[in-house]
Formats: C-alpha cells, structure tokens, sequence
C-alpha cells in the first residue's frame, strides 16, 4: 500500500494542497490583526525557502536577501503606482527584475567561497538601498514610495476584510514559491546541485556545469525573494522606503533560516513563524516587565543575535534537525523497509 | 584642482582608517581563516566605552587607552568563547557566528546607550591647515590618524617580521599542526592574533568616531570599506591591507566627492567584485590554488 504518490509533481501538488487548506482554514478563523500576520509570514516564509534551498542546494549564503527583497518591492511599486499595471503582473515583474539582478551575484557566488561571499553580499545589502537617497525623483528618498491598498473582487462580498484579501494573495505566492522550490529540490537539477554543493571537481569531471547550475540556484533564490518583497511592499505593506530593506533585514533573514536549520524547507515555516511573531513577543515581554524603550526597540535584534550564536553552537540543525533526530527512529524502521525508495528521494 | 587635493588628502586620512581595519580582518584571517564580520561592532562597543570614559573623567587619553585595553581583552575573550568551539567546523559556520555577535552587540548597544547617534570627542582639532591662505581638508586630527595607523602596522610588522613571538604567530597560523609538535603553543598564540586584531579595530574605531558620529549602526559602512579594502589586499598581507586601504580611501573619497557620498557602499561593492573577479586573491599576494 502507498499512501504517498510516487512522482514528485503529483506528490508536491498533495503537498501544495494540503497546505493551502490549512492555511485557508487559519485565515477564516483569524481577525484581521492575526490574518495580517498570516500575510507577514507568507512572504517570509517566501524569502526564507529561497535562501535555504540555496543554502541546502549549492551550500552557499547570501546575506544580500533583504536588498534583494527591495529589487521586488520597489518594482512591483513602480509598476502599479506609476504605470498602473494590476498586481498579479507586476508581481511577476518584481520576480524577474530580482532573478536579472541575481544574475551577476550569482555569476560571482559561484567563484567565491565562504567569507567572500559573505562579504561581497554583506556590502550589496548596505550599498543597494543607498540609491533610493541618491536618485529621489526615481525611488522617493526616504520617504520611498506608496500605493493604495488592493481591492477584495466583488464577488467576495461587499464586507470582504481587506485583510484577509492581502493575507489570501501573500499564502498564494507562499504555496506558489513551495510548489515551486519542492519540485526543484526533488528534480535532477537539484541532484545535480547537490552534487556539486558536496564535491565540485567530482561533479564536474562528471560532466556537470558547476557554474551555470550554481547561478541558477542563486537566480531562482533572488526571485524568491523578488516575489516576497514584492508581496510586502505592494501588498501587505502598500510603502516601500529604504530603511526598510537595512542590513538588519538581511541578518534577519539569515537568522530566520538558521533557526529552521539550513537547507530544510520546512525549517523556512519555523523561521516565517519566529521572524513573525518575536517582534510581537518582545513587545508584550517589554510591556509586562516595563523596560525602557531603548531596551523594547532592540529585544528581538539581541535574540536573533543569541539564535545566530547558539544555533552555531549548540544545535547547527535548527528546529527542523531537532525534529528530524526525534523522527529519525521511526524513519531508520521505515528506511530498512524501503532503501531503494528512499535512496531515489535523496538522490 | 583645489577640490582634487582636498579630496586626495581626505581620501589619505579616510584611508588610514580603513586601513586599520582592514589590517584587524587580515590579523584574524591570517590565525584562523575566518573573517570577523563582527569587527565593526567590536569597535563600536570599545567607542562607546571610551565615550563613557572621557565624558566621566574628562580626559581624552584616558579613554583613547581605555578602548584599546578593552579592544584587547574583548577580542581575546570572543576567540576563547565564540570562535573555538567553531573553528574546526565548516567555514560558513563561523561566519554565522561573527554574524549573530555583530547582531548581538548592535542590539546590547542600542539597549544602553540607545539608537540615536552622539558625537565624539577627535584629539585634536578638525579645523583644516591653512596654507598659502586656502584651508586644506586637512586637519591636525587628520594627520594624528594617518601617524596612528602608520605606527600601529610599523609596529606589527616588526611584531611578525623581528620577534620570536611574531615568528610562532606566523607558523601557528600557517602549519598549526607541524606548530604544535615542535613546542609552540597555537591556541594561546591565535587568542593573541584575535586580542592584537581587536586592539586595530578599537584604534580604528576612537580615530574614526569624530567623523561618523557615535552610534549602533554608524560602524557598518566602515566594516565593509575595511573588507574590501583587506580584500584588495589579498587578506592574507598586513602591508596589502594598509596598501588596500589607502588606494580604497581615495577611491570613496572621489566618488563621494564626486558623484554624492550616497554612493560610497555602492562604490566599494563594485571596487570589490571587480578584484574578486579579476584578481581574487588580492593585488598583493601570489597567487594560490584552491584546496580541494
């Protein structure tokens, strides 16, 4: 008997599905402050599968995601408030203006090794957002840019809580990026990266273009995060400025995918939910034990720091490593019974 | 022609700045393969100390050795603590940590001194020299800073290049094993490299805070102009990073004197791909192959 199916496009679509009802199910039964959440962590988690099937796939990070998220972000703006284009368009727009701007950090990501990259990321995510101050007719300086909300369809019910509509388009593009990234994850081409991500001379000599398959994961990651940045700005938050896209963002976001454990694409749903909520949390910790402001504004910067460090140093899997050792009995019983099945998932 | 030499000097004076940071990535580099991405909060923190310190004592020189005590101390304790129990990992595991410490420290900062920038006292005056009748961008607080930097790498390199010490330095960071069998002791001596690198940062930092101002977040640009400029360098040469920051502070100092100063990040990014493609192991060094 087989309860799952055996080709991975049928198996990501039951995947994709059972998501969707889920997270159809959470929005009818939150208000309009939790379905803004939900929203939120829709492109986080958006964002956050990116990077991790990056991480996962070519063993490389990227701390430029968070510029790359204003690529999408100040596109999809442009786009709907100076040339009217509709969301869903502009949308797509805002993926493949990030995937175009990925490609020369791709180019460079797969000639650089680990603290170079690093480094060379590190500087677009504190350089990019500089050229909104620089060009202020173009990007709107600091105040950056802003649109009107989008509009629940009629058909929905004159009543249609604007905020579930924007939570509904930000799970959309979340179950879109899953569908998507499943299938490459599971597809020969993630094989391949995986091969290269382990040993690049091996997977060479096997006939494999390092290269060109590394720039490609580091492409398909950038628009990720395109599409997320431009659910938050056209979206959920309707403004784009450029504090919003600091390197603080982009060191959240490495948090975010840390805590999850790197390469796990489901340890991109406990990032979404961590990046989501600890703000909220720090706020209501801040409140009860009446600190300062000064203490309030930086609590969760001090925990993504504290999961940074302790991550590295205590448990490097994340909560989807610790998850997958306490599954991992249960697993080994199941994997004896069938090594050859498992062995085509893995690749 | 008078703006060129006044952008000349000023980028010579932001250029020994970077230098000195880049030479604490490169003394981290060379002991332990890692780069401290860390660095420009390390010497954010030991400002603030040294801020505290003049303010409460009244005496800058007080607080100019007060930061670099704590410089000293700071890095020792960071390797002890944060960078052992990684550096046998993969490397990605130690940039992570050099990450969330400077994440971490932004945020301890912001919780005591808070987020808006203060100013900080400079040793001397800014008030550029006056010649010919023409004030100069140049200022004896700038010409303090560029003898700083110069006496600090003199300093190290006679540090490396004259003493015993110097010469264990070397072998533990490039045979640590082969180190380690003929007596040296290597973990002390990389704890050393980190101290020595931390004490650059905070010399880096007290020399720089007059012109930044003193704040969580005002570091960031410097720590990466400190890259790149290591990077020119070859990371691996202490005399390619003072090199690498040199021709990096007149590069900036053009392009901000030039195009607008909103640039400058920008503008070091594309200085620093266009080495890694070029040249990736730096101006400065020969070249090496990958390890496989």
């Amino acid at each position: 008997m087989r309860a799952v199916p055996r080709s991975t496009l049928a198996r990501s679509l039951v995947v994709v599905l059972a998501v969707a009802i889920v997270l159809f199910a959470l929005s009818e039964a939150f208000g309009d402050y939790r379905n803004s959440q939900l929203a939120t962590g829709a492109y986080f988690f958006a964002v956050l599968a990116g990077l991790t099937v990056l991480a996962g796939l070519s063993g490389r990070i990227s701390l430029g995601h968070g510029a790359l998220m204003a690529v999408g972000a100040y596109t999809a703006l442009l786009l709907i408030g100076r040339e009217g284009w509709s969301l869903a368009p502009a949308l797509a727009a805002a993926a493949g203006a990030t995937a175009l701007v990925g490609v020369p950090l791709g180019l460079a990501a797969t000639r650089l090794q680990g603290p170079y990259l690093a480094g060379a990321t590190l500087a677009f995510a504190v350089g990019l957002p500089a050229l909104g101050d620089r060009f202020p007719g173009l990007f709107g300086g600091e105040n950056g840019l802003n649109i009107n909300p989008p509009t629940p369809p009629s058909w929905l019910g004159a009543n249609f809580s604007l905020f579930r509509w924007e939570a509904w388009i930000a799970c959309l593009v979340a179950l879109l990026v899953l569908f998507v990234l499943y299938n490459l994850v599971h597809s020969g081409i993630g094989r391949a990266l995986r091969a290269t991500r382990d040993d690049e001379i091996a997977a060479a000599l096997c006939g494999l273009h390092v290269g060109r398959l590394q720039t490609l994961a580091f492409v398909v990651s950038a628009a990720c995060a395109g599409l997320a940045g431009g659910v938050l700005g056209a979206v959920v938050q309707q403004l784009a400025t450029p504090s919003a896209f600091s390197i603080q963002l982009s060191l959240d976001l490495l948090a975010g995918v840390v805590i999850g454990g790197l390469g796990s694409l489901w340890g991109a749903v406990w990032g979404a939910i961590l990046l989501t909520l600890l703000p909220n949390w720090a706020n209501d910790l801040a409140n009860t034990l009446s600190l300062s402001t000064n203490v309030k504004d930086n609590l969760p910067l001090a925990v993504y720091g504290l999961v940074l460090i302790g991550a590295m140093l205590a448990w490097p899997g994340g909560i989807q490593g610790a998850l997958r050792a306490l599954g991992g009995v249960r697993r080994r019983r199941r994997d004896r019974r069938a090594v050859g099945d498992v062995r085509r998932q893995e690749g | 022609m008078t703006k060129f030499i006044d952008l000349t000097l000023n980028g010579i004076s932001n250029g020994a700045i970077y230098a000195a940071v880049a030479l604490a990535l490169v003394l981290i580099w060379r002991a332990t393969r890692i780069v401290n991405f860390a660095q420009g909060a390390m010497l954010m923190i030991t400002t603030f100390i040294a801020s505290a310190v003049v303010s409460s004592s009244g005496s800058y020189v007080l607080g100019f050795v007060v930061a670099l005590a704590v410089g000293l101390l700071f890095g020792a304790v960071v390797e002890r603590v944060l960078i052992r129990p990684v550096e046998s990992a993969p490397p990605l595991n130690a940039v992570i940590v050099t990450l969330g410490l400077y994440t971490l420290l932004i945020a301890v900062a912001g919780m005591i001194w808070g987020n808006s920038p203060r100013s900080f006292p400079a040793a001397f005056s800014l008030r550029g020299y006056n010649v010919g009748g023409t004030i100069i961008l140049f200022s004896p607080n700038d010409a303090f800073i560029v003898l700083v930097v110069i006496a600090v790498a003199v300093l190290l390199a006679a540090l490396f290049r004259a003493t015993s010490l110097g010469l264990q330095m070397r072998a533990s960071a490039f045979a640590p094993e082969v180190a380690r069998l003929l007596g040296v002791r290597v973990g002390r001596l990389l704890t050393l490299g980190w101290a020595l690198a931390a004490l650059a940062g905070a010399l880096a930092g007290v020399l720089v805070a007059p012109a930044t101002f003193l704040g969580p977040n005002n570091f960031d640009p410097i720590l990466i102009s400190g890259f790149v400029a290591a990077v020119l360098g070859g990371l691996d040469s202490p005399p390619g990073a003072v090199v690498g920051g040199v021709v990096l502070g007149l590069a900036l100092s053009y392009v901000s004197g030039y195009e607008g100063s909103a640039l400058e990040p920008l503008a070091a990014l594309v200085i620093l791909m266009i080495v890694l493609m070029v040249r990736p192991s730096g101006l400065f060094s020969t070249t090496g192959e990958r390890r496989v």
